[in-house]
């Protein structure tokens, strides 16, 4: 069956007729950005509004509950007054009219999940409010029920001034929500929406979904590239930051790749695409993103397990609290039960709790996104920050992972450019892969290079060569042994930069030693920054290596790591890997997705270190798009971050929650006569879950330190 | 104690016994998930306060879709994880997505609301 056949199944087999079907996978696009911002601006308009309903009907039962705390008032509306017994039928009506207007999704809500046998903040809160305004318009008909007229009260107030506090708490809760994933937001909006692209030998303006694999994109200066390809021709420098957090342009000639949604600085090219769609790579870093976003920190199980008991307990801790009070609490005593049991029912915030932790995983997450480090999941951020050794792969990720011309020595009397010259000439013809470094290294100091006139490679010694009219040997210390040639000081010098972790090579010209040129593998400029700060954050940092023991050391000194595994075959690397977790630790492991794939699954954390437009592809927990260790470092202190967050949010809200149940509840009153008024456990209550989202919002502010 | 202290009591005691028994005692019977021509177990789930159903009874090896379809504004339900497949979904308002993920190895999972207040069940046999 092929794909389109699979997607279509569903839409005939099991969907309610007029609905159209989704497939989870696919990035939202802008449109879908649109429509949830619509949604999100349309719930929260539509909140506002009740609360500006329910907000002076709130003032006026608030007062009206208790005219006689207010001169004018008390002298027209006197305790036990017939007006005041209309004034107070009249907001029995007021504050009805609230709850079925801006109340209405509390019971809506308390119905349904009883309907799942379930409940929520809705329970609660339509509990709490439902219940004084049942009991205030109990009262108000058959005041003949209490003991005494003096007790006649009626809790109105406490219905409206409860919805409305919960209702504004819940818009700007919607508000702080939507702040939660700017980051994702940012992402989105990077997405092109034209090309010109090459058809029919003109170029044509189509939108950027119509773009395929193959064709010939022209971006001119200032544009942004619209999908992934290969240059073709033309060279630019490219501001690829919004997708790899690298802050400089980035030269690019034809041969290189381009990202799609990155912008084209200085000149004028024509690429090849070659991907398209959802296979972008900031398709697949959307995908990645939201993917992590929605994935849970383990730490979430537990709150999990609390809060799949809360609500019940809360209800039940509830109906214990009015039975305490009325059969042990001072007259009156059903009022003290009902304050009790209301205001315990409205303080408890199950959503403070289940918000902890997904509201700064996304924030943290969207941030490492924005920085060029994407997480996978809520499991590589906690066990990120827990990491104790971190194993850098040398090559491709301390260093360039390819080698360049480093040194050039000669002997007394010989012309540097002229050996580099004819050496170059003679490497143009090699196949080792060192030649590709000296030949670079000739071309890049501008010199003209000459093709040789014979050439004999002689496999683990070097090159013998006629070029130019000079008979030229380029090789090891045995070649030039072979051939009986005198080096002096040259061997001293060879032997330092072998110690350095370099390749040295001897030329000799005519029989008699030029010189030596040596080649190595570089360190990439920020790598010993990076490294420094790695261990400045109490990690110990161990490089793994395939290179022999000398050179190993020599790298390892050169950017500051004591520890190293060198000639460590690629297969045992994982290995590797596992005998330092042997030692109890908790080991990271940094390295390129591909070669490495089998230590970075078996690390605790495998961070890949990407380059370009293969980011989705790698197997790892953590993904650096920029190809830099730096990206490490920013990824620990952003896990570190999220989850210091993480920890801030649910603290918060179990300690809201302990504290302030029992407080409800009435502890304080034996020994201060303190009861909490339902009124301030409402504004408790509405501000404990802003301040949940507020504190996760406070990490976008986070800076690498 | 009066006989009113009395009546609140047992009232109370009463409907403690009916909050444990209703959210936590009663075990709500699983719906199988239907098996279609493509080979995939499908059921629909409506989203509106809950989920419905809420357990949903699925075959080990098999791969599975859910359609979830939003039929309410609050935010709350926006979005469904599945959290033991590495799933989860945005659910726009009143539209259907299909959230697919192979059930592996037999056990029970959770699917939820990001916030855990909605939940569901899957049983995979």
């Amino acid at each position: 069956m092929n794909k389109h056949a699979m997607h279509m199944s569903p839409a005939s087999a099991n969907v309610l007729p007029g609905y159209k079907i989704h497939e989870a996978r696919a990035p939202a696009g802008p449109e879908g950005l649109d429509r949830e911002q619509q949604a999100r601006e349309a719930e929260y308009r539509s909140l506002m509004r009740k609360w500006w309903f329910a907000a002076p009907v709130g003032v006026f039962t608030m007062i009206m509950s208790y005219p006689w705390l207010f001169p004018v008032l008390d002298d027209w509306f006197p305790r036990g007054s017939p007006q005041l017994w209309y004034i107070w039928a009249f907001m029995g009506v007021a504050s009805a009219a609230v709850l079925l207007y801006s109340g209405n999704q509390f019971f809506t809500g308390a119905w349904q999940a009883l309907e799942h046998r379930s409940a929520n903040m809705h329970t609660l809160i339509a509990l709490g409010t439902g219940v004084a305004w049942v009991y205030s318009t109990i009262i108000l008909l058959f005041p003949q029920v209490l003991p005494s007229s003096e007790m006649l009260e009626v809790y109105y107030d406490v219905t409206v001034v409860v919805t409305a506090l919960v209702v504004l708490g819940l818009a700007m809760e919607l508000k702080a929500k939507g702040r939660t994933s700017d980051a994702i937001k940012k992402l989105i909006g990077l997405q092109p929406k034209t090309a010109r692209v090459v058809r029919g030998g003109r170029e044509i303006d189509i939108p950027v979904e119509q773009v395929v694999v193959g064709d010939l994109v022209v971006v001119r200066p200032g544009e942004k590239i619209p999908v992934d390809g290969e240059i073709a021709e033309g060279s630019s420098a490219v501001d690829e930051s919004m997708v790899t957090g690298e802050s400089l342009p980035v030269e690019k000639r034809a041969g290189d790749e381009v990202i799609g949604a990155t912008i084209n600085k200085t000149g004028s090219f024509k690429f090849t695409a070659t991907k398209v769609g959802s296979d972008t790579a900031l398709a697949s870093i959307i995908r990645m993103v939201q993917d992590a976003q929605g994935s849970k920190v383990p730490i979430q199980r537990i709150v999990d397990v609390v809060s799949g008991y809360f609500t019940p307990a809360v209800a039940i801790l509830a109906i214990l609290g009015f039975m305490a009070w009325y059969t042990a609490g001072p007259e009156p005593r059903i009022v003290f039960a009902l304050i009790v049991a209301v205001t315990t029912l409205i303080i408890a915030c199950p959503c403070a709790l289940g918000m902890a932790t997904p509201m700064s995983l996304t924030t943290g997450v969207g941030l490492g996104a924005l920085n060029g480090i994407l997480i996978r999941d809520g499991t590589a951020l906690q066990t990120a920050q827990k990491l104790q050794t971190v194993i850098l792969d040398k090559t491709g990720t301390i260093t360039h992972g390819r080698p360049v011309l480093t040194d050039v020595v000669m002997s007394p009397g010989v012309d540097e450019n002229e050996m580099l010259r004819l050496a170059g000439g003679v490497e143009k013809s090699s196949e080792h892969p060192l030649a590709a470094a000296i030949v670079e290294g000739a071309a890049g100091r501008g010199l003209a290079l000459p093709d040789a006139e014979s050439f004999n490679a002689i496999p683990g010694h070097g090159i013998e060569a006629r070029i130019g009219g000079r008979a030229l040997l380029l090789g090891n210390l045995k070649l030039m042994h072979d051939r009986s040639i005198a080096l002096g000081a040259l061997e001293e010098r060879a032997a330092e930069l072998a110690d350095d972790g370099k390749t040295p090579m001897y030329v000799a010209m005519d029989g008699k030693a030029a010189g030596i040129v040596a080649v190595a593998d570089t360190v990439k400029d920020d790598s010993v920054q990076a490294i420094r700060s790695l261990k400045d954050m109490g990690l110990e940092v161990v490089m793994i290596t395939g290179d022999n023991e000398r050179t190993a050391r020599a790298i390892g000194r050169r950017v500051g790591i004591e520890r190293v595994l060198s000639e460590v075959l690629p297969q045992d690397k994982a290995h590797n890997v596992q005998k330092l977790q042997l030692e109890g630790k908790k080991v990271g492991m940094v390295g390129d997705g591909i070669n490495d794939a089998p230590a970075l699954a078996q690390a605790d954390v495998g961070f890949a270190i990407g380059t370009g437009t293969d980011v989705a592809i790698a197997a790892s927990d953590i993904t650096l798009i920029k190809g830099s260790l730096h990206g490490v470092v920013l990824a620990m202190q952003i896990s570190r971050a999220t989850m210091r967050n993480v920890y801030q949010n649910l603290f918060g809200a179990f300690i809201y929650n302990t504290l302030g149940l029992p407080i409800a509840l009435g502890v304080l009153y034996p020994f201060f006569g303190i009861l909490l008024s339902p009124l301030l456990a409402a504004i408790a209550m509405a501000f404990s879950s802003v301040t949940v989202i507020s504190n996760a919002n406070r990490l976008k502010r986070w800076r690498p330190a | 104690m009066t006989w009113d202290m009395i009546v609140v009591n047992v009232v109370g005691l009463g409907l403690i016994g009916l909050i444990v028994w209703f959210f936590w005692l009663v075990k709500t019977k699983g719906v199988r998930a239907a098996l279609t021509s493509g080979g995939y177990q499908e059921q629909m789930v409506l989203v509106k306060g809950g989920y419905t159903p809420d357990v949903i009874v699925l075959e080990r090896g098999k791969p599975a879709r859910l359609n979830f379809v939003r039929q309410e504004s609050s935010s709350c339900s926006e979005m469904v994880v599945l959290a033991a497949f590495g799933k989860s979904a945005y659910l726009p308002e009143g539209e259907t997505v299909a959230v697919e993920f192979m059930p592996a190895e037999a056990g029970e999972y959770e699917f939820a609301c990001q916030m855990g207040m909605l939940r569901g069940k899957l049983i995979v046999e």
